[in-house]
């Protein structure tokens, strides 16, 4: 096993991280808002469900959260394919919304609290519906807001989507593993080089979180 | 109340994940090898064992102890049970065998967990003093470690339910075999037979709870390993017996110390002609007919 073959190897690990982290990065923003919404919204249930969940989710270790899933799930004999690892694709990355939907949620709760009570108040008085209010007043800003807090929370679930090789998934840590068990003269060299396919990810992606900030930011 | 319930709610939560991590464990209890209670092989200890020319050997002889890197998580190899501190299994009986000729007691060898990621490093840093942990010798390998041995020669096999009719690697064709994710066995099966559903875990005692639930058809990985847990889980699990690679397992030594890699080859050998190998192996693996001694390959 030569080194083009062993960076061959880290480029389809890389690919399945980026596979896991995309699906987990459009899940965790749809329903992190959802949450979010709940939580700041004037049904009782809707705020307990909410707060409920991302209490027990958040504060529940991430390995724990994809074992309900990875084994819990298909005990209740919930499946999305016949293929075993497509099952698990999907374990995972529902594994990884759910658990970082909490974080989003939390950090758009507080960009709402930066958005003065008037506004909310102006647009109910102009007849807009609690629904309306928050798409079209309250979330736009919101969002804007918590650019950078977001970007720390979407680098974490980067770095949490290597929890999912122990579940039936290839991405970069089952790469590293991969390249240890072949090249044992080399296992220092190999950390490494994980620690720095994460890292490049993680700066493109903060890169791309400081172009979003320069462009949409709102400053108070 | 409010509170009440939710702190209940939380509690019930704790315990589930609590009850989660014990199933997870438990198919890691060790081989009973049959279920009869067998006594452990003695090594006599060679007091006159002098290997002077050995720097790790005379470094340890000076601090009275021997420092081994073994697997903690291999039933029948090198296990730790469920609330004992002392691994067990053929490895850690190689590893007394050895070290008895060398001139360690039992109570001399102090055993550290070594996994397969940090093997090399360990020797290298001089964290252990050798390893005896499924090791299998390899040229890659040898770049950076030195190997005595083989003192066993596994092969990939199968472990299924015992009414599958997988008879060989070659019926896997669409069902499900579950191995650890980046081993040699995982990479066999992803490279030479394509047509079955490779799932992988980070432990074999996952891929065995999904073989007890029927959710893979079989588990792969080397013999040794297997046979452990067909003896665990006897009259349910048995070992399809056609190994399809071949594993020799090395025990592992600083690089350069050929003084000390000519003393454990002589121990190794010394154990196989005297049946103390053979012996270790009962013990700890159950019967060994038909199971070669490998010849030690003095490279």
């Amino acid at each position: 096993m030569d080194f083009p073959e062993l960076l061959r190897l880290f480029g389809s690990g890389i690919w399945g991280t980026l596979k896991l982290f995309t699906v987990a990065l459009i899940g965790s923003f749809v329903l992190g808002t959802i949450l979010a919404g709940m939580r700041v919204s004037p049904t009782p249930v809707l705020r307990i469900a909410a707060s409920t969940y991302i209490n027990v989710v958040r504060n529940t270790p991430l390995t724990l959260v994809m074992f309900f899933c990875a084994f819990g799930l298909p005990f209740l004999d919930i499946r999305f394919g016949a293929s075993s690892s497509f099952n698990s694709f999907v374990y995972a990355t529902i594994a990884l919304t759910a658990y970082t939907a909490c974080f989003v949620a939390e950090t758009l709760k507080s960009g709402i609290a930066t958005i003065p009570v008037g506004q909310a108040e102006a647009a109910r008085a102009v007849g807009l519906t609690f629904g309306q209010t928050l798409n079209e007043v309250i979330l736009p800003q919101a969002f804007r807001t918590v650019i950078p807090p977001l970007g720390s929370v979407i680098i974490a679930m980067l770095k949490n989507t290597s929890i999912a090789s122990a579940f039936n998934n290839r991405e970069l840590i089952s790469a590293m593993r991969n390249a240890i068990e072949l090249r044992g003269d080399l296992v220092i060299a190999i950390l490494f080089g994980t620690a720095l396919a994460y890292l490049l990810l993680a700066l493109i992606l903060g890169r791309v979180f400081d172009y979003l900030e320069r462009k949409l930011v709102i400053l108070r | 109340m409010k509170k009440l319930s939710m702190s209940i709610a939380s509690i019930a939560v704790g315990l589930l994940a609590l009850s989660g991590c014990g199933q997870g464990g438990s198919p890691d209890a060790p081989a009973e090898g049959g279920g009869e209670t067998k006594t452990a092989p003695e090594y006599t200890v060679n007091e006159s064992a002098d290997v002077a020319d050995s720097k790790t050997w005379q470094a340890a002889k000076d601090a009275g102890e021997l420092k081994v890197g073994v697997k903690f998580d291999q039933p029948g190899l090198g296990n730790v049970k469920a609330g004992s501190k002392t691994p067990e299994g053929f490895d850690i009986e190689i590893a007394k065998m050895v070290g008895a000729e060398l001139g360690f007691k039992p109570d001399q060898l102090k055993f550290t967990e070594t996994v397969s990621a940090n093997r090399e490093p360990f020797l290298q840093q001089g964290n252990v003093d050798m390893v005896v942990a499924t090791y299998t010798i390899n040229d890659e390998r040898k770049k950076v470690v030195d190997f005595a041995g083989p003192y066993y020669v596994a092969g990939q096999d199968l472990l299924v339910a015992t009414d599958s009719d997988i008879a060989g690697p070659e019926d896997l064709a669409g069902k499900k075999v579950c191995s650890v994710d980046g081993s040699t066995p995982a990479q066999n099966i992803e490279e030479k037979y394509k047509d079955a559903q490779l799932v992988t875990y980070d432990t074999y005692s996952k891929c065995v709870t999904d073989l007890q639930s029927g959710s893979v058809d079989a588990v792969t990985t080397d013999d040794a390993i297997l046979r452990g847990y067909a003896a665990q889980f006897e009259g349910e699990f048995k070992v399809v017996g056609k190994p399809f690679t071949e594993e020799p397992y090395g025990v592992g030594l600083p690089k350069d110390d050929k003084a000390l890699r000519d003393a454990v080859n002589d121990a190794l050998q010394k154990g196989m002609d005297d049946g103390k190998w053979k012996e270790a192996f009962e013990y700890s693996l159950g019967s060994a007919d038909g199971v070669k001694m490998p010849e030690i390959d003095r490279y």
